[in-house]
């Protein structure tokens, strides 16, 4: 490499104590966010593996690698690990473990050491739910819908159980950790509609880490009372409801869709302002929607149960509410539409992965009016057209974002920069193969394909082989990151420490930033988003002679 | 591979909303594909296009204002649509024809009204109104009917109802969609639509034993249940109402329920009260006599054969009757 490092790239937090008691024990936001960032990398290579047998057992009807049994097994395997160990930490815990602070012009987190406690409590979870899956797994799907799964399974159930109710400790602890830091440590000058829209996200998602977890916990405790002590809840033959689980599990699962996905939107808009080099349009109206979205998010749950035996009412409430939810993503997505007109537009990278997002998570809302509606959702429900719908959020969505925000606050988190090219091949692949994969499933499920099938009759053949041969793109599109994020590591060009020309407090900093974060206190005099004043500052600076 | 055929008319229907969704979806999609590449076109740095900063910044309110509430009237129209047409799968017609579905890890069990029974089969006629009656033994099954456009969950220990009227005869699939264990691909079925005739020639040519109510009332008798309840035919049996009600006329009559609100009286109902479980058990109002739980006695081919049997001893009362109450009251 022919550019000399700088000088704080080598007092970066990164390399500063490079033992690995120094990691194990960190309490700096930054390091716990890579601690994260490797964690939630291993459980989603597992998920990965997972989702690969899936699609090659339905390369043929009669199934061509895996039993029933184990084939069942496989899919609660995919569905639990990439639910709870990757999809709901992943963009809070990584990017915003790592950005909080830095956005907010503070030296870390509110409790640093709950936070570190946060991420022993969720490898701990992995470990246990590790545990499960590999003395033989469980076959309840990730939804544990009783009495299956405390009557009728033969699989372990309670280390995964368990897994998972830890896992919503440190969930917890996250988003109390997060919305305390929002309140309690913005630089002065950052008002509450200073903010940059990553952080009005990540508030909504904490509200919903901290008002919707405690419920799964206790309908977990509970799942576990019956299935040891017979304690009858859920059973209707101890005398339970089994619709009580559903309604329980519910009012966490559906909130937690919004966990999973406003986080990216977050991301999404911080993307698109920079390489539009505009401010995001109607700022407050993104700012709000993720509050109207987590609220509203609290109260359609009763939308998985149109089929389960819910009374008429109950069930014509819910559609109504549904259709409300989606209506902030919608002003969402007409809002970055609205940031693009008139911008300077780049098609770097994360600019890529952003309208990737725009177009999948578009595509999975629009689906969602088909499952919200009820007598379309009657046919609909419970078929493959669901299984595409909610990987269009969650992969398409979620995780194009997630990769959006890798790749651009990439130079920030290692002071260096990705290859562009591998990174646009990356992001075109991701969109195509996604495609490939998810689209055959919408018409599998409107032809009738039920999902969790371990085979199928012939008819679905062709639909089926098509979503495989997308998988195995897709599968590529995530090696491929992977493989020059570990080059650029070691190898990568120098980053500046603005390389995007963004407006955000952490772009004023090193390139990785020093452990203290920032040198100064910062001080915030503009909104978020203030090109024109970031433009006259770089001409100021460019006339000037660099002596200071 | 064909396209996924129509056997009913709410699967016309649900088609049509089908494609009023695709058609709102498409719009839509071109038109955030459409300016997302327009705006790439025209703004792209170094497409030639000079940038004003402040053009439509302070513009916002406006469309914001318009694209919610254009969103707003668009997604109450599709919900009022979709709903109208779920609400008629809560109501059923009167004098459809009841067929028992059971679901058990992993088969359908189905029983027909004159008795005959089959595995993962179902015959009904052309152009008559049918109403299944499904409950299951163990965990949660979903019967889901795709040529029909419906499906519905069938639970351990109660009733769920679906009706429908088959208008094109062949051979459809049928399917278990919620998951329940390993055997779950295999729970499939076919779905058989018969023109009139030849429904009546097949019911007479599968083997029954006995009516379904024959068989209800060899139960009633054998399980004690004409020591205490009046069913109006066996003198040696109950004749006074002192004990425990009556049976006759009960079916479609509304009862006190626990909340002292009147409640119908149908096959849900009698399900749950023979079993001791459920919300709309009757008080032990003042009969000299606490009748015992069956649950664990009488499976769930039992309770089907009694709830037919009783509700013959009500002949005035049409079979369609409260099916909507079932499974609207089993959600409450």
């Amino acid at each position: 490499m022919s550019m000399a490092p700088m000088a704080d790239s080598a007092n970066g937090y990164l390399w500063q104590d490079g033992t690995l008691r120094s990691w194990l024990l960190t309490t700096d936001h930054k390091r716990i966010a890579l601690l994260y960032m490797a964690s939630i990398t291993a459980f989603f290579i597992l998920g990965g593996v997972g989702a690969a047998l899936i699609r090659l057992q339905l390369l043929v009807p009669a199934g061509a690698i895996l039993s029933d049994e184990t084939y069942s097994r496989m899919f609660t395997l995919h569905g639990v690990v990439m639910v709870w160990l990757f999809l709901v930490p992943s963009i809070p815990v990584t990017l915003g473990n790592f950005l909080v602070p830095l956005m907010l012009g503070a030296r870390d987190l509110a409790f640093p050491r709950l936070n570190l406690l946060s991420w022993y409590l969720f490898v701990m979870a992995g470990m246990l739910v590790v545990y499960g899956l590999f003395r033989g797994g469980l076959e309840t799907g990730w939804t544990f819908y009783t009495p299956l799964s405390t009557d009728y399974t033969q699989g372990h159930v309670l280390p995964v159980v368990a897994g998972v109710f830890l896992s919503g400790f440190s969930s917890i602890a996250t988003g109390v950790n997060f919305i305390i830091s929002i309140h309690q440590l913005r630089a002065p000058g950052m008002t509450w509609y200073r903010l940059p829209l990553m952080l009005w996200a990540l508030y909504a998602t904490s509200v919903i880490f901290v008002l919707a977890t405690p419920v799964l916990s206790i309908t977990l405790v509970l799942l576990a009372f019956e299935h040891f002590f017979h304690v009858g809840v859920f059973d209707p033959a101890l005398g339970g409801d089994p619709l009580l689980f559903q309604h329980l599990f519910w009012f966490y699962s559906h909130p937690a869709v919004y966990i999973m996905i406003l986080p990216g939107m977050g991301v999404i808009s911080e993307v698109v302002s920079t390489f539009c080099h505009k401010p995001v349009f109607g700022y407050r109206f993104v700012a709000w929607s993720s509050i109207s979205i987590a609220s509203i998010g609290f109260l359609v749950w009763g939308h998985h149960m149109f089929v389960a035996g819910t009374s008429l009412y109950a069930a014509v409430v819910f559609s109504m509410l549904s259709f409300l939810v989606s209506v902030p993503s919608a002003i969402k997505v007409f809002n970055w539409l609205g940031t693009m007109h008139g911008g300077a537009i780049r098609l770097d990278a994360p600019m890529l992965y952003a309208m990737g997002f725009i177009g999948l998570f578009t595509v999975g809302g629009l689906t969602g009016l088909f499952l919200a509606s009820l007598a379309s959702d009657v046919h609909l429900t419970q078929t493959y057209f669901v299984v595409a719908h909610f990987h269009y959020i969650m992969v398409g969505g979620m995780v194009s974002a997630y990769f959006a925000g890798l790749h651009y606050w990439w130079p920030k988190i290692t002071g260096r920069m990705y290859p562009e090219m591998w990174g646009r091949t990356a992001a075109g692949l991701l969109f195509f193969g996604f495609n490939l994969t998810f689209f055959p499933q919408f018409l599998l499920g409107y032809e009738g394909m039920p999902r969790r099938y371990a085979t199928y009759p012939a008819q679905f053949q062709v639909l089926n082989v098509l979503s495989s041969a997308g998988a195995s793109i897709l599968a590529l599109a995530y090696i491929l990151p992977l493989v020059y994020f570990a080059w650029s590591l070691l190898r990568g060009a120098r980053a500046s420490d603005n390389p995007w020309q963004a407006t955000g407090l952490e772009w004023r900093t090193s390139s990785p930033p020093p452990t203290e974060n920032f040198a100064h206190v910062p001080v915030v005099n503009h909104d978020a988003y203030d090109y024109a004043a970031l433009d006259q500052a770089n001409r100021a600076a460019s006339q000037e002679p660099p002596h200071a | 591979m064909s396209w996924l055929p129509e056997a009913s008319g709410h699967a016309t229907r649900v088609d049509v909303l089908l494609a009023g969704l695709l058609l709102i979806s498409l719009a839509v999609l071109g038109l955030v594909f459409g300016l997302m590449v327009l705006n790439i076109i025209r703004f792209r740095v170094g497409s030639g296009v000079p940038v004003s900063h402040e053009a439509v910044v302070h513009k916002s309110w406006g469309f914001e204002i318009g694209w919610t509430v254009a969103t707003l009237v668009i997604f109450f129209a599709l919900f009022i649509w979709a709903a109208r047409l779920y609400v008629v799968g809560f109501q059923p017609p009167s004098g459809a024809i009841q067929i028992y579905v059971t679901g058990r890890q992993w088969m359908w069990k189905v029983q027909y009204p004159g008795g005959q029974r089959e595995i993962n089969a179902l015959h009904v006629p052309l152009g008559r109104p049918v109403q299944l009656l499904m409950t299951s033994e163990d965990v949660i099954h979903d019967f889901s009917i795709p040529v029909l456009r419906i499906k519905h969950d069938v639970l351990p220990g109660r009733y769920q109802s679906l009706w429908f009227i088959a208008t094109r005869p062949g051979s459809f699939r049928f399917y278990c969609t919620q998951f329940c264990g390993i055997g779950h691909s295999r729970m499939t079925g076919t779905l058989v639509v018969l023109s009139s005739t030849e429904y009546a020639d097949w019911l007479d040519h599968t083997p029954a034993s006995g009516s379904l109510a024959t068989a209800g009332e060899m139960l009633f008798i054998h399980n004690g249940c004409s020591g205490c309840h009046v069913s109006g035919r066996y003198a040696p049996d109950a004749q006074d109402t002192s004990r425990a009600p009556s049976m006759v006329g009960l079916y479609g009559s509304l009862v006190p329920g626990p909340d002292g609100r009147p409640v119908r009286v149908d096959g849900g109902f009698l399900h749950d009260a023979i079993l001791h479980v459920g919300p709309a058990r009757t008080p032990q109002a003042n009969y000299t006599t606490t009748m015992p739980s069956f649950r664990g006695v009488l499976g769930e081919d039992d309770l089907a054969a009694l709830v037919a049997y009783i509700q013959t001893l009500s002949p005035s009362v049409p079979a369609g009757m409260g099916a909507a109450a079932v499974t609207a009251r089993d959600g409450g």
